[in-house]
C-alpha cells in the first residue's frame, strides 16, 4: 500500500478515536464546540471515504499492517471495493444524522452524545476495514458499547427496559462469537481472514466438521446483528424505543451483520473451501425469505410509526440477505446496491417518523386519528416519498434495487420462491403504508381541533436532514448505472478472493511500502 | 487434565445457559458472567494444553506454549469485565426507574396471573 493510501485508511480510524477521547476529556460541557467537532469529523470522513472509494475502484486490494507486523502474525487493515463502499455509506449517513441530532436538540438530552457518536463511527469503520477475525470481534464490541450508550441516550423507563434486553442479547451474541473464533483458531491455528481462507481450503477431511460448526456459529452471530429471523426479535423494541436520530444511525448497524456474512462467506468459506463452500447458504436463504415476510407483516400490524419503520428495517434486511445467500456474482452486486438503498431509506423513514411524532404531542407516533398537526403538508410529502422507496415502487431507488435483485437471482434454483416472496410482500408493504398514511394524514385532516405544542426546535434543520436522505436516494436512482457497475465489480472482486489473500499475505504488501 | 478442563468448561457453560434463560435480570447477569468465564477457559485451551512452558522467549526453555490464545483471553477478559459491569449498572438503573427487574419488562402482578 502506498504511503498516501495508508494515511487515508488509518485516518478513518484515528480521527474518530482521537476526537471521541478528546471530547470526553476536554469538551464535556462545551456543546457548541462538540457540535463543530462532530460535523467536522463527519465531513472529513466523507472526504476520506470518497478518496478511498476512488482508490479501491482501481481494482487493487491493498493492505496496511498495523505496527508493521506482517500478516498473519499482526493485524491488518484491508481496503477493497466493499470496505471502501461501506465506509462512504457510513460517513454520509453519519453526517446527515448528526445534522438532524444537532438541529432537533437530540444531543442536548444527556451527556456524551458526541463522543459516543464518534466511538460508534470508529467501531463501524474498523469493522469494515479489518482483515482479522478477532479484531473484528473487538471492533464489534467497540461499536456495540457505543450503541448501548446512544440507545439509552435521553433515558426514560421504556428505553431502559428495551436497553436491558438489547444489551443482554448482544452479550450472548458476543459470547457465541468468541466460541466460533476459538474453534476456528483451535482447528486452523490462525485468525487472519486471508490466512484462514488458505488453511480452511487445505483443511483435512477430519477437521471439516469442526470448521463447519464454527462457520455456522459465526453466521448465527452475524445473523443476530443483521436481525435475521428467528434472531430478529430484539430489533423492533430497541429501534422503536430509542430516539429518532439514533435509530436512523442504527440503520447501518444491521448492515454490519450483512457485511460480515458477505465477507466471511465469500472469503473464508468461499468456492475454494471444497466441502465447506457456501455451507451457510441452505440455512440463510429460507431464513431470509421468512424475514421478508415477517418484516412486511410486522409493518402491517404496527400500532406506531416507529414500529412500522423498525419492521421495515427487518423486511429490507431479509431482501438483502436473500440476494446474498444465493451466493452468485449476479446476485451479490444487486444485494450490495440494496444495502446502500435500504440503509439510507431506513434512516430517512426513522427521521420522518420522528418529525411527525414530535408534532403530534400526546398522540406521538401512534397510528390513530388525531387533529391536524403543524407542517403536515410537507411531512406527508416526505412520508409518501419514503414509503415509495421502502416498498420499492418507481421512481425511487427501492424499485431499481428490487428489480436488480429479482434479475440477479433469476438463474438460481430457488428463483421462483424469491420472486414470489418479494413481489407479494411488496403488495403488503403498499397496504401497510397506505393504512398508516391515510389515517395519519388524510383522515386526520378532517378531525376538528388543533394540537397544542410547545416550541419546536430546529424544524428547518430536521426536515432538511430527512429531505437530504431522500435526495441521496434520488441520487442513488439517477446514478443507478455507475453505482450498479461499481457494486457488480465489487461482487466480482468478492468471488475471486485470490488478490485479497495475495495482498494480505505476500511480504511486499505487508508494511507500508 | 484435558478431562478436567473440558468438564469445567461444560459445567460453567451449562450453569451460564441455565441462568441466562431465567426471567429476572440478576440471574441473567450472573449467567452472562459464567458464560464469559467458560469462554475464557475455552479460548485458553484452544492453543492446546501445555504444562510448564513459557509463551515467549526464554533461554532455558525447551519448547513453548502458544502465546496467541493468552493475548486473546486477555482482551476477552477485559471486554467481558467491562460489559458485565455495564449490564449490572444498567439492570439496577432499569429496576430503580421502572420498578421491574424482569427481563421481559412486564410487571410482576400481570405476569403472575
Amino acid at each position: 500500500m502506498s504511503l498516501m493510501v495508508s494515511w487515508w485508511v488509518v485516518a478513518s480510524l484515528i480521527l474518530p478515536a482521537v476526537l471521541g477521547a478528546g471530547m470526553v476529556l476536554l469538551l464535556r460541557h462545551r456543546l457548541t464546540l462538540s457540535r463543530f467537532g462532530s460535523i467536522g469529523s463527519c465531513l472529513i470522513l466523507i472526504l476520506v471515504a470518497a478518496v478511498l472509494v476512488n482508490e479501491a475502484d482501481g481494482g487493487r486490494v491493498q493492505s496496511y499492517a498495523l505496527g508493521n507486523w506482517r500478516a498473519p502474525f499482526g493485524i491488518v487493515l484491508v481496503l477493497d471495493r466493499l470496505s471502501a463502499m461501506m465506509l462512504l455509506l457510513t460517513a454520509v449517513l453519519a453526517l446527515i444524522v448528526m445534522v438532524y441530532a444537532i438541529s432537533t436538540g437530540t444531543d442536548r438530552k444527556g451527556w456524551h452524545f458526541h463522543p459516543l457518536f464518534q466511538f460508534q463511527l470508529l467501531g463501524l469503520n474498523g469493522a469494515f476495514l479489518t482483515g482479522d477475525l478477532f479484531n473484528l470481534f473487538v471492533f464489534f464490541e467497540v461499536l456495540l458499547i457505543a450503541s448501548y450508550g446512544l440507545m439509552l441516550h435521553g433515558q426514560g423507563g421504556q428505553r431502559l427496559k428495551a436497553g436491558v434486553q438489547y444489551v443482554i442479547i448482544n452479550l450472548v451474541g458476543s459470547t457465541l462469537f468468541l466460541v466460533a473464533v476459538g474453534l476456528l483458531y483451535g482447528v486452523t491455528g490462525t485468525l487472519n481472514m486471508a490466512d484462514l481462507a488458505v488453511r480452511v481450503a487445505a483443511a483435512p477431511a477430519g477437521d471439516q466438521g469442526l470448521i463447519a460448526a464454527a462457520a455456522l456459529l459465526l453466521t448465527t452471530v452475524f445473523a443476530l446483528k443483521a436481525a435475521l429471523v428467528p434472531l430478529h426479535f430484539w430489533l423492533p423494541g430497541t429501534y422503536a424505543a430509542t430516539t429518532g436520530a439514533v435509530a436512523a444511525l442504527f440503520a447501518i448497524m444491521t448492515k454490519v451483520g450483512a457485511y460480515a456474512i458477505i465477507r466471511t462467506s465469500t472469503l473464508i468459506f468461499g468456492e475454494d473451501a471444497g466441502g465447506l463452500a457456501f455451507l451457510t447458504g441452505p440455512w440463510l436463504l429460507p431464513a431470509a425469505l421468512v424475514t421478508i415476510v415477517i418484516g412486511f407483516l410486522g409493518m402491517f400490524a404496527a400500532r406506531g410509526l416507529r414500529d412500522l419503520a423498525a419492521w421495515a428495517v427487518v423486511g429490507s434486511m431479509g431482501t438483502v440477505l436473500c440476494a446474498v445467500s444465493v451466493f452468485t456474482v449476479q446476485a451479490m452486486g444487486p444485494a450490495l446496491y440494496y444495502i446502500l438503498h435500504s440503509t439510507l431509506v431506513g434512516a430517512a423513514l426513522f427521521l420522518i417518523v420522528d418529525l411527525i411524532a414530535q408534532r403530534r404531542a400526546q398522540h406521538g407516533d401512534a397510528i390513530t386519528l388525531a387533529p391536524r398537526f403543524r407542517q403536515s403538508e410537507i411531512l406527508s410529502g416526505l412520508f409518501f416519498l419514503a414509503a415509495i422507496a421502502v416498498v420499492g415502487l418507481p421512481p425511487l431507488s427501492g424499485f431499481v434495487g428490487k428489480l436488480l435483485v429479482l434479475d440477479g437471482v433469476r438463474a438460481a434454483p430457488q428463483a421462483a420462491w424469491i420472486w414470489g416472496v418479494i413481489l407479494i410482500t411488496t403488495v403488503i408493504g403498499v397496504l401497510a403504508f397506505a393504512r398508516a398514511g391515510s389515517l395519519i394524514f388524510w383522515k386526520s385532516a378532517s378531525v376538528e381541533g388543533e394540537i397544542e405544542l410547545r416550541a419546536l426546535r430546529g424544524t428547518r434543520g430536521g426536515i432538511g436532514a430527512a429531505a437530504a436522505l431522500l435526495l441521496t436516494l434520488a441520487g442513488l436512482t439517477m446514478l443507478a448505472g455507475p453505482i450498479s457497475r461499481y457494486t457488480a465489480a465489487t461482487a466480482a472482486q468478492l468471488f475471486a478472493p485470490g488478490p485479497y489473500i495475495e495482498a494480505v499475505l505476500s511480504p511486499q504488501s505487508g508494511g507500508r511500502r | 487434565m484435558e478431562f478436567l478442563i473440558a468438564s469445567a468448561i461444560a459445567v460453567l457453560t451449562a450453569a451460564g445457559v441455565y441462568l441466562v434463560l431465567r426471567r429476572r435480570t440478576f440471574p441473567v447477569v450472573l449467567g452472562l458472567a459464567f458464560l464469559s468465564y467458560a469462554i475464557n477457559v475455552f479460548l485458553f485451551a484452544m492453543g492446546r494444553l501445555v504444562i510448564d512452558r513459557p509463551p515467549l522467549y526464554d533461554k532455558a526453555a525447551e519448547s513453548y506454549t502458544d502465546p496467541l490464545p493468552q493475548a486473546l483471553v486477555l482482551t476477552a477478559i477485559v471486554i467481558a469485565f467491562g460489559m458485565t459491569a455495564f449490564v449490572v449498572v444498567l439492570a439496577l438503573r432499569s429496576y430503580l426507574e421502572t420498578g421491574v427487574d424482569r427481563v421481559d419488562g412486564r410487571p410482576d402482578a400481570e405476569a403472575d396471573q
